[in-house]
């Protein structure tokens, strides 16, 4: 087994941010918003560097697909322990339409090129909430997958993955390599250190163009219009409990 | 302009939280620079970004939610220094053979700013311990450096600062503790006055007088808690800067190895003055991160607060005060940087830009703050709400390091001698 673990990161609105419709509805603001690593990346990114502390993996590689920025992000990786990283390269329209189908197809082709072990990723991306990518990812490579992964441990050449359900945890063990994506509780990201910053200066990061990899972007989805939420309605008091009940009536609820 | 209500942010974050599920409830406006105008990341490099980033989360995650307890109650937060110190925080300016991070000056004024806005006072008695471990770095002797900069590094010791005196406060020159040499060691008799840290602390950075009059005739010694003759006055109850014990520091007849001593004889006040030059960015750095985080507050609580059927913020008056602020904000962080600049090149204005950027930066951030609690109205007079502490915390910044006064002597005395 190469020992190598692809790590996926994405570039997101930082999650501290009030988020801001366009006026024309055809997205959110995202011009000089602040973004940062997707949370649930950084538990991704977190988990395979402690694998490779506990000697039981060689390689940590984090991988970030967008524009120019998404090398920051990569950085970050990069100052928390990953030792190289590959920025594929989306702009423009591109970018704007890419999703998890995209992302997924181009994972694939990566960890077949990179000859990976495990790809471990977040479970779903804070601003599209898709939760798609690593089920995706998972299928074209015709690999296990652990989702929501509230635990991870290698032994051997399988994983044992304890996942987060509705029911409770459940507890699986896949054969490698598989794809595991990281929920909440899997682990507290560290802090990059001041000189584990500066180290990762010095660590490489790749460029590739998706094309290179084989990889169509086409999207096969259209954003027709994004809108707020509505606004929070004033509520009203009803006199009896026969009156609540013929209201929830009339407004359909019941 | 339409805004997403609260409602709709917690469930965002209900659905996605970070580091934990930390959700500050009123600390909540604590957070990173958003971008915009008075942003912190203006004009700094990628790694400089980075830096910045770990702080404001450390500040975010490690420092705010505790900021107002460790005021009430007067905690010294030694767990949480000690985590900032394994990110690199505890000798940032320290070299790495050493365990310090090597960065420069400048670095240094964008971490303590970020650092601040989770607790001022906290941040600063860090950056107090940073320019001890500096000067044992600098001018310490390597069995010096060696002895002590290490557990300084990782904050396994705490360092005090030791220069005022009753009687010698701006007057720094006419300090009175002695040191007279016996054999192998000084004997120091004498007190100190207003020591951060002071009782709590393991390491003592001593400014004392082995020679005649005037600042030729000090010199510097670390003196380790423990040593014979070292004791502490009562604890001072402050008005702020209360996450760190101030008290007296006194000698009586206390021996200290002369290997202990920072340099040369009649060296200590020009190491005392080189010190205090960081000193001084470092505090108006922490100045500018209180500033920043109430200019924050003051802009949420006039997004929310209604007064005659709208929103403060509709307010041309208010408006306009939260443009000043921004801009004095901006102004004070540029002078604070161009400094930590200087200092770092060596430049022959480092000492007057160090002292004009402390006065400025400390009296305007000052000023920011005290009227971010005002745009509070009564609420900012509660202690629930995050801005009365920032106030009293920075209050101290235009008196120690060197009085605003001192600073303005200093920058008449570059201007009016004759050349």
């Amino acid at each position: 087994m190469s020992g190598r673990v692809l790590v996926g990161v994405k570039r997101v609105i930082d999650y501290a941010v009030k988020i801001r419709v366009k006026p024309d509805n055809t997205g959110v603001v995202t011009d000089g918003v602040k973004h940062s690593m997707n949370p649930f990346c950084e538990i991704a990114v977190e988990e395979a560097v402690k694998l490779k502390e506990k000697k039981l993996i060689k390689e940590v590689v984090a991988v970030s697909c967008g524009p120019q920025q998404a090398q920051e992000t990569i950085r970050t990786a990069l100052a928390m322990g990953a030792d190289r990283g590959i920025h594929v390269e989306v702009a423009g329209k591109d970018y704007e339409t890419l999703g998890p189908l995209q992302v997924s197809k181009i994972l694939a082709a990566l960890a077949k090129k990179e000859d990976a072990q495990l790809i471990i990723l977040g479970k779903q991306a804070i601003d599209d909430d898709c939760n798609q990518t690593g089920q995706m990812t998972a299928a074209l490579l015709d690999w296990p997958q652990g989702t929501f992964a509230s635990e991870v441990s290698l032994e051997g050449d399988k994983v044992k993955v304890v996942r987060e359900i509705d029911g409770g945890l459940e507890t699986i063990k896949i054969n490698t390599p598989a794809v595991v994506t990281a929920d909440l509780r899997l682990n507290t990201p560290r802090y990059a250190t001041l000189p584990n910053i500066m180290k990762a200066k010095k660590k490489k990061i790749a460029n590739v163009k998706p094309a290179d990899l084989g990889v169509d972007l086409t999207s096969r989805l259209e954003v027709l219009r994004v809108d707020e939420p509505p606004q929070r309605q004033a509520g009203m008091k009803v006199e009896t409990v026969d009156d609540l009940v013929g209201k929830l009536k009339e407004t359909g609820r019941i | 302009m339409a805004v997403v209500g609260p409602l709709a942010r917690v469930a965002r974050l209900g659905s996605s939280i970070c580091r934990n599920h930390r959700l500050i409830l009123n600390r909540s406006s604590q957070r990173r620079g958003i971008a915009s105008c008075i942003d912190p990341a203006h004009g700094l490099t990628d790694e400089q970004k980075e830096f910045q980033k770990v702080a404001f989360d450390f500040a975010a995650n490690e420092m705010a939610p505790h900021m107002a307890e460790w005021d009430q109650k007067e905690i010294f937060p030694v767990e949480t220094m000690r985590k900032a110190a394994q990110l690199g925080f505890g000798g940032i300016y320290v070299q790495p053979d050493v365990g310090g991070s090597g960065l420069s000056r400048l670095d240094t004024s964008v971490i303590f700013e970020a650092l601040s806005t989770g607790c001022v006072s906290t941040t600063a008695y860090i950056s107090i311990h940073n320019m001890c471990a500096w000067m044992i770095d600098t001018f310490g002797n390597n069995e010096q450096r060696e002895k002590f900069c290490p557990d300084l590094c990782s904050m396994e010791k705490f360092a005090s600062y030791c220069l005022t005196e009753p009687g010698s406060g701006s007057d720094a020159a006419s300090l009175l503790t002695s040191a007279q040499r016996k054999g192998d060691h000084y004997i120091l008799n004498g007190s100190k006055a207003f020591i951060s840290g002071g009782g709590d602390t393991d390491v003592y950075v001593v400014m004392c007088r082995t020679g005649s009059k005037g600042p030729k005739g000090i010199s510097c010694v670390v003196v380790e808690k423990g040593t014979p003759g070292l004791s502490f006055g009562k604890k001072e109850q402050k008005v702020g800067w209360n996450s760190q014990p101030t008290r007296a520091v006194i000698f009586e007849d206390c021996a200290v190895p002369v290997t202990n001593r920072l340099g040369e004889e009649g060296q200590g006040f020009s190491i005392a003055m080189k010190g205090l030059n960081g000193g001084r960015i470092n505090i108006a750095s922490c100045s500018l991160g209180a500033a920043h985080a109430c200019v924050q507050l003051a802009r949420d609580h006039l997004l929310v607060r209604k007064q005659f059927g709208e929103t403060l913020s509709n307010n041309q008056f208010l408006q306009f005060k939260l443009a000043e602020m921004a801009t004095k904000l901006v102004a004070s962080r540029l002078l604070v940087r161009e400094a930590a600049t200087a200092l770092q090149e060596n430049r022959s204005d480092a000492v007057s830009l160090c002292s004009m950027a402390k006065l400025f930066a400390t009296d305007e951030c000052f000023n920011i703050c005290n009227q971010a609690l005002q745009m509070h109205g009564g609420y900012g007079y509660l202690k629930d709400y995050a801005v009365q502490q920032f106030v009293r915390d920075i209050r101290v910044h235009q008196i120690l390091e060197g009085t605003n006064e001192v600073m303005r002597m200093i920058i008449s005395r570059n201007l009016l001698t004759e050349s």
